[in-house]
Order: C-alpha cells, then sequence, then structure tokens
C-alpha cells in the first residue's frame, strides 16, 4: 500500500550540514508535498531526544513512512530504524538520505549547489518511501564458530574471550609459533613481566580451552560465502618434525644442523641454525625446519629419527559464521641511508636495540659490534610523521616514544655508565607512561628537541659517529653529540598481508593498515560483514590498546554469533512466476545457485530458494521478461527515487 | 522520450554500492574532495545489479550522464562481477544507440571502497566531457 502520511526530518548535524545547506529551504521545498505530513529540522538528530520527539511524532500522527536527511546511512540507518521499529512503524519504511558525507561536506565549496543537491536527495528519499514495502527481516542458521587470524597477544586474547562466551575458535597462526612480536620484547612497561612471560600465560590458557583449535605453520587460502556461514581454506605447513620427537634428541638435531642464518627474531643481531625454535620456553615447543634455507644434507635425521621430510602441506575446509583478523604489525625498516641506516656501522633500530638489551643484559660491558657502549643517541619518529618524504608515513606511531624511552632506563639499570641523548620531535608519553619520561629525566637522559624541517643528521668521521641537531629547546642552537650507538626509534607499518587482503577484500586505509567502519561507532567492524579487525593490524597500538581492541573484536562478534543464528536484511530476488518463461538465464548468472525449477499454472518457472539467496542482485539484469525483483530495489522504488531526484518544484 | 534539462552543469547519476564504492564516496566528502554538487548517488548491493531500464529511466528522466562505480575484483558476491557489469554496460550502451542517445553518456569505473580520489576524478572528467556535448 502506497504511504500517506511521512514525517522529513532534516539534520543539522550541529552545523556540519547546516553550515553549507540551507537547511530551512530544504524543508521548506517538500513540506507541502501531498504526502509529506510533517517536515522539520533538527539540530541533531540522533541524539536522545530528538530520537524521541521522532517516536512521539509517529505514534500520535499515524505516520505510515519516514525519512530523515542526515550523515552517511553507515553511521546511523540502524539508529534510525530501530526509532521507526519503536515506535510501531516497520523498519522498512524509514528511507536514509545522505546530506552530510554526499553532500554538505562534498560540495562545502558550493553551497548553493550542496542545498539544491539536499533538496533533490529529499524528495528523491520521500518518492522512495512511497513506495517502499514494510519487511521482515530474515533469520538464518550460523556456524557458532569464528576463524581468528593470528596468534600473538591479540589474538590469543580474542580467542580466549570467544572462548569464554562459547564459541569455538579456529586460532589460524602463519608463523610455527605463537606470541607474535611480544615474545621479542623483554621487560614491558606499565608491568615488570616480559613479554615471553605474557605470551607463556596466554598460550597456557589457550591450551586448556577444548573449544580452541590452534593451527600453527598455517595460513588462510581461499573465502566464501558471508556472515555466518563462511567456507575458508587453511593451509597448513608441515614442521618436518613429528611430535613424538624427545628434546634430547632434538637439542642434538638443532646442534649438529650445519646451515647457519640470519636470526630473525633477534633483527639478526645473532645466527640461528635452519632447523631451530627461537627460544627454550617457546611454543608449541617443536622446533620447525626452515625449509627456505635447509640444504637437506640428513645429519638432523642420523640423530634424530623424528625427522620427517616426507611431511606435506594440507589444505583444511573450515566453515565459520565470521572471521578476526588480528595480525599485528611490522616495525618500519629504515631506508638505506636514512639517518646512517646500513651505511653507518652502529646505527640500529629499537626493536634491535631492545634485542641488544636482552641479549647483554647479564653481562659487564654494553658492547655492540665490538665497540664499548658508552653513549646513545636515540633519534625518534623515524617511520613515523614523516611530513617531508612523498607518500611516507603520515601518522604518529605513538607507542615508540614510550617504548624507547623505557628501554633508556633499563638499559640505564643494567649498564650504569652509559648517557642517553634523546633527539625528539617532542615527546609523546601520554596517559600511565608519563612516569617513564620523568624517571628518565631524572637520572639524567638529555632531550633535544628539532621539529621536521631541521631533523638531526647523522655523520661518521673515521671512528666517530656524530649526531648534530639545531636543538629548539635551547633556543635553535647547533648540537652536536659523539655517540657509540645510534638507535632509530622505528614506528610500526603494516604487516606484510598481501595474500590476505586479497582472501579476505578488508578495506585498507591510507595508511596500509586495515580499517574500521567508524571509529568510534563501529571501531572492529568492517564493510565486509562477519570480518571484524583488533590490534595492531588495525593502527599502530600498545599491548594495552591491542589487549582492549581484541576483547572488543571478540564481543562484537559473540554479539552476533552467540545466537547461533542471523538476522540479515530481507533483500532477496523475488521472481514473478506469470513473467517467467524458464529461459534459464539467471540461473547461470546466480553464483549461489538460489534458483530452481517449478511448476506455475502449468508451466515451468523459476523460484527462488531463498535460503540461498544473498541479495546480490545478479539475476535481475540478465532476465530477459524483466521478471525478478529485488525486495527493497525494486523497480519501483529505484525509477520513483530516480525521478525524485529530478523532480522540479512545483 | 529523452528530455534533456537546459542547466548548464550536466546531472550525473551514479550508481554506487553500499559495501564497496559508498565508504569510497563518503570518504570523499570526509576528506572535502570537491566534485560537481549535481551528482547523485543511489546505492545497490552489487554494481552487477543495475538493470538497463534504470539507466534509461534515468537518461529519460533527464538525467546527462549516469556513472557505474562497480565493485571490480573487490565485489563481496564473486569473481564473476567484473565481467557481469560490463556486460551491463555494454549491452545498455546498444540500448542508448538505438533510442538516439550518445553512449558516451554511461561510464564505468571500479571503485574501491578506499577510492575517494578516483571517484572524485572520475565524476569531474564526466562532468566535463558532458558540458562540452551540451
Ligand atoms: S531469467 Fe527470467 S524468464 Fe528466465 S528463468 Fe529466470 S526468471 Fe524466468
Ligand atoms: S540476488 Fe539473484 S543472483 Fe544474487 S544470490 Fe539471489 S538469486 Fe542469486
Amino acid at each position: 500500500m502506497k504511504k500517506k502520511k511521512i514525517g522529513v526530518y532534516i539534520c543539522h548535524c550541529g552545523g556540519n550540514i547546516s553550515d553549507y545547506v540551507d537547511v530551512e529551504k530544504v524543508k521548506n521545498s517538500v513540506k507541502d508535498e501531498e504526502i509529506v505530513f510533517l517536515a522539520t529540522t533538527t539540530m541533531f538528530a540522533c541524539a536522545d531526544s530528538a530520537q524521541k520527539e521522532i517516536e512521539n511524532d509517529i505514534r500520535d500522527n499515524n505516520l505510515d513512512g519516514l525519512v530523515v536527511a542526515s550523515c552517511s546511512p553507515k553511521l546511523h540507518l540502524i539508529t534510525f530504524r530501530a526509532v521507526a521499529d519503536r515506535a510501531g512503524l516497520n523498519p522498512y519504511n524509514y528511507v536514509h538520505a545522505n546530506i552530510r558525507e554526499q553532500c554538505s561536506w562534498a560540495h562545502s565549496d558550493d553551497k548553493t549547489g550542496a542545498t539544491e543537491k539536499a533538496i533533490q536527495l529529499v524528495k528523491g528519499a520521500i518518492k522512495r518511501v512511497y513506495e517502499s514495502e514494510a519487511l521482515e527481516q530474515i533469520t538464518i542458521p550460523a556456524e557458532k564458530v569464528m576463524a581468528v587470524i593470528g596468534a600473538g597477544i591479540g589474538g590469543m586474547r580474542t580467542a580466549l574471550d570467544l572462548s569464554s562466551n562459547d564459541i569455538e575458535v579456529y586460532l589460524i597462526e602463519r608463523e610455527f609459533f605463537v606470541g607474535g612480536r611480544v615474545a621479542q620484547l623483554g621487560e614491558l612497561y606499565n608491568t615488570e613481566e616480559t613479554g615471553k612471560e605474557l605470551v607463556t600465560r596466554l598460550y597456557n590458557e589457550v591450551k586448556k580451552r577444548k573449544n580452541i583449535t590452534l593451527f600453527t605453520g598455517a595460513e588462510a587460502i581461499e573465502k566464501s560465502g558471508s556472515i555466518g556461514n563462511f567456507e575458508i581454506k587453511v593451509r597448513i605447513n608441515p614442521r618436518y618434525i613429528k611430535e613424538t620427537c624427545s628434546t634430547e634428541s632434538l637439542e642434538k638435531a638443532i646442534e649438529v644442523c650445519p646451515v647457519e642464518v640470519l636470526d630473525e627474531f633477534n633483527y639478526g643481531l645473532n645466527k640461528r641454525k635452519a632447523i631451530y625454535k627461537n627460544y627454550d620456553s617457546e611454543y608449541p615447543q617443536l622446533p620447525t625446519i626452515d625449509m627456505d634455507n635447509c640444504t637437506k644434507c640428513g645429519e638432523c635425521e642420523k640423530v634424530c629419527s623424528e625427522i620427517d621430510f616426507s611431511m606435506k602441506e594440507e589444505i583444511l575446509p573450515l566453515k565459520v559464521g565470521g572471521i578476526i583478523l588480528n595480525t599485528g604489525f611490522n616495525s618500519y625498516e629504515p631506508k638505506k641511508g636514512e639517518f646512517g641506516y646500513d651505511e653507518i656501522e652502529n646505527v640500529i633500530t629499537l626493536p634491535q636495540f631492545s634485542r641488544l638489551i636482552e641479549l647483554q643484559k647479564d653481562n659487564k660491558n654494553f658492547v655492540y659490534n665490538k665497540k664499548k657502549i658508552k653513549n646513545i643517541a636515540y633519534i625518534y619518529c623515524v617511520g613515523s610523521r614523516q611530513a617531508n618524504i612523498p607518500d611516507g608515513n603520515k601518522y604518529c606511531s605513538r607507542y615508540c616514544c614510550t617504548s624507547n624511552i623505557h628501554k633508556a632506563i633499563l638499559a640505564k639499570k643494567y649498564f650504569p655508565e652509559i648517557n642517553n641523548f634523546h633527539f625528539t620531535r617532542g615527546i609523546r608519553t601520554y596517559g600511565k607512561q608519563e612516569v617513564f619520561y620523568d624517571e628518565s629525566s631524572k637520572q639524567g637522559d638529555i632531550y633535544l628537541q628539532s621539529y621536521i624541517d631541521h631533523l638531526p643528521e647523522v655523520k661518521q668521521n673515521g671512528n666517530r659517529i656524530t649526531v648534530k641537531i639545531i636543538d629548539y629547546l635551547t633556543s635553535n642552537k647547533e648540537m652536536e653529540v659523539d655517540t657509540d650507538l645510534v638507535v632509530l626509534v622505528t614506528g610500526m607499518v603494516p604487516r606484510e598481508n598481501k595474500d590476505l587482503v586479497n582472501v579476505f577484500k578488508v578495506p585498507l586505509g591510507r595508511d596500509g593498515f586495515f580499517n574500521e567502519i567508524h571509529m568510534k561507532l563501529r571501531p572492529v567492524e568492517t564493510v565486509i560483514d562477519g570480518v571484524y579487525i583488533a590490534g595492531a593490524s588495525q593502527a599502530p597500538k600498545n599491548i594495552m590498546e591491542t589487549m582492549s581492541s581484541s576483547s572488543s573484536a571478540a564481543a562484537a562478534a559473540s554479539a552476533v554469533l552467540s545466537k547461533g543464528e542471523l538476522s540479515l536484511e530481507p533483500t532477496l530476488a523475488v521472481v514473478d512466476p506469470d513473467a517467467c518463461n524458464w529461459c534459464d538465464k539467471c540461473t547461470e548468472a546466480c553464483p549461489f545457485n538460489a534458483f530452481t525449477k517449478v511448476e506455475h499454472q502449468g508451466k515451468q518457472v523459476a523460484l527462488v530458494i531463498e535460503a540461498n539467496c544473498k541479495g546480490c542482485g545478479m539475476c535481475l539484469p540478465v532476465c530477459p521478461t524483466n521478471a525478478i525483483d529485488l525486495i527493497g530495489y525494486t523497480d519501483n522504488e529505484v525509477e520513483s527515487l530516480i525521478d525524485g531526484l529530478m523532480q522540479q518544484d512545483k | 522520450m529523452e528530455t534533456k534539462n537546459n542547466n548548464s552543469v550536466p546531472k550525473i547519476l551514479v550508481f554506487s554500492t553500499e559495501k564497496i564504492s559508498d565508504p569510497a564516496i563518503d570518504l570523499a566528502g570526509l576528506l572535502k574532495l570537491h566534485y560537481p554538487a549535481t551528482a547523485y548517488t543511489i546505492d545497490i548491493p552489487c554494481s552487477s545489479a543495475i538493470k538497463p531500464r534504470w539507466i534509461l529511466h534515468a537518461f529519460e528522466k533527464g538525467f546527462d550522464g549516469v556513472f557505474i562505480a562497480a565493485d571490480g575484483t573487490d565485489c563481496p558476491y564473486g569473481e564473476s562481477c567484473s565481467e557481469k557489469t560490463a556486460k551491463i554496460m555494454s549491452d545498455t550502451q546498444k540500448m542508448m544507440k538505438e533510442k538516439g542517445i550518445d553512449p558516451v553518456r554511461l561510464k564505468m569505473a571500479a571503485i574501491c571502497s578506499i577510492c575517494a580520489e578516483a571517484f572524485v576524478n572520475h565524476v569531474k572528467s564526466l562532468a566535463v566531457n558532458l558540458s562540452k556535448s551540451k
């Protein structure tokens, strides 16, 4: 039934809309339309009080259609559908017009144009609501199973929280060991615990849970289906060592392996064998063989019968209701020559420095490259806030100031004779971490500061390495420090995840990290329903922030899946049997096998199997007799919206 | 019947998809990347769902141009999307020719969820081309 009484609300959005769009004019242009019962402007349509008013209007006036012209439907479509629902109006008799992102903001350079466009968008919405039908959401059964990609501390936290909510978890880690970057850290700031200890604690908890299955050396390589019913394929790479293997014979195997390569776990500070484990207490406890470097010489096989080069990769199909990507970060690798990196000896990065302290903390002297270290220069914001480099990372990584100052304090604790010189661009040890800045200042660390236009210079003269700065803190005096070690305080960059991004199609932001729908309103959801993101895959984050977002992704996913069923948009294809001649074109077009043949009044016609239809609409344009409509996007709705967009003032 | 409107700025109808190109168009607004205010967006689930009759309807109602912000390889519904949208495009252009509507008035490009700039550039250049041929 066509609508007769429509309420239209035009939002100022503070000034976000009304600064560029004359909202009064918009209201006046539509208020006299026949089916518009009331039209009004509102300061914030999403505010509780405004929602209440709309609700009351609907109820008091028996409105049968609602239009709100405001921000992007990505933010508040659900809000206003709920308003309609609470007032007893079918939520699908509500139409949202985006007059902020796609109007006032996009055309803030053209106020007249923006106002005109807003008027047309509202007119279109009114036409569309007039044609709208009352619909019910559809409910489908959903797998109460989640795949969590990445078994760093964030992924393990997510898995544990899901498991506590009674959701089964496949925890999928690309590396052969769990713990990610945090396993590489010594003492953590804000706790005395080490990274390894934290990883061990989480791992032990994961192993206790019956509903978590951990895969290591495993990568998701295919995804199909949609929320509630994804199918993914996971490739499990072999370890080449049987689980029954004894510790002693493995130790022997590692000892006899003749291959030595740079140890990535220690950022190349030392070497490891081709058969290896990063540290004794690492999990899973079984070592692995790095096939990129193994020569298959067979030495290890001679001392350990459990080594098995015949192991093959396996492809495992899994059915899951949703996916959480918690894939962590990489550390920025400075370019050759950037502050002397890879050109001047004794220029290292923060992660290397961190490992160096770990490896040397029990020694008497602090030594690098056979050089005893006395003066250390730290250069901040390397790989972050690169306003001077085209395509550089514009963001602040935010964890590195704190992390580095904490390391400088640790270095001084283990080697009291060292001196710390911090070449900063302003220190950001925000919140609870501010105490470290204080402590470092008290222990005598020297802070110097420059801006982007005068970055510190690192030079080598024979045996001497110097760092020079024009120091803002002493009224731009030129300062030069003789150093033995330069630490580049490198920020975070996204993990190299190209394959994963291709599999999951999760949009990346300009910075290359995964993009959430909205930082504040939907902070762990992506535009792909059922795919969530958390931890440092999303933005640079410290451990505490990673833990919170990991828990919140688990909570968001649990809220959707814990019932074992899902409510979905009623967007489904429907066939008009009178118009259908069973030419079979729709069957060919549908990627989801949603068509079947049935009898209708003595002829064969197509019928949509609702459970299979995903509402993509791919079948619509192929039907030669135009027998197919998509609910919510019927010809009437789409064409009347187009009419509305072109409707001129009477 | 085709009625061209007299306004000097061409009116463009954009078919955009809820999951893929809508976020990019929203992002263009967020970044205040400007494009002609006479471009209006209709969202649909997938660019392969656009019926040629909707496009023809837009031209009949007076739109000067139609832009399909296609999902391309990012389509969540499957890999066949690019091909299918391209077919809709060429089928429609054939029909346009038959009706005496210049096929260059219909354009298509893949717009991913962060392709804000690409979207703005496409709409601007379509607008320029349409004004030239007006
Ligand atoms: S394409 Fe149209 S006519 Fe052909 S079988 Fe499908 S619904 Fe029927
Ligand atoms: S909308 Fe059409 S093509 Fe898409 S899943 Fe449903 S029946 Fe198949």
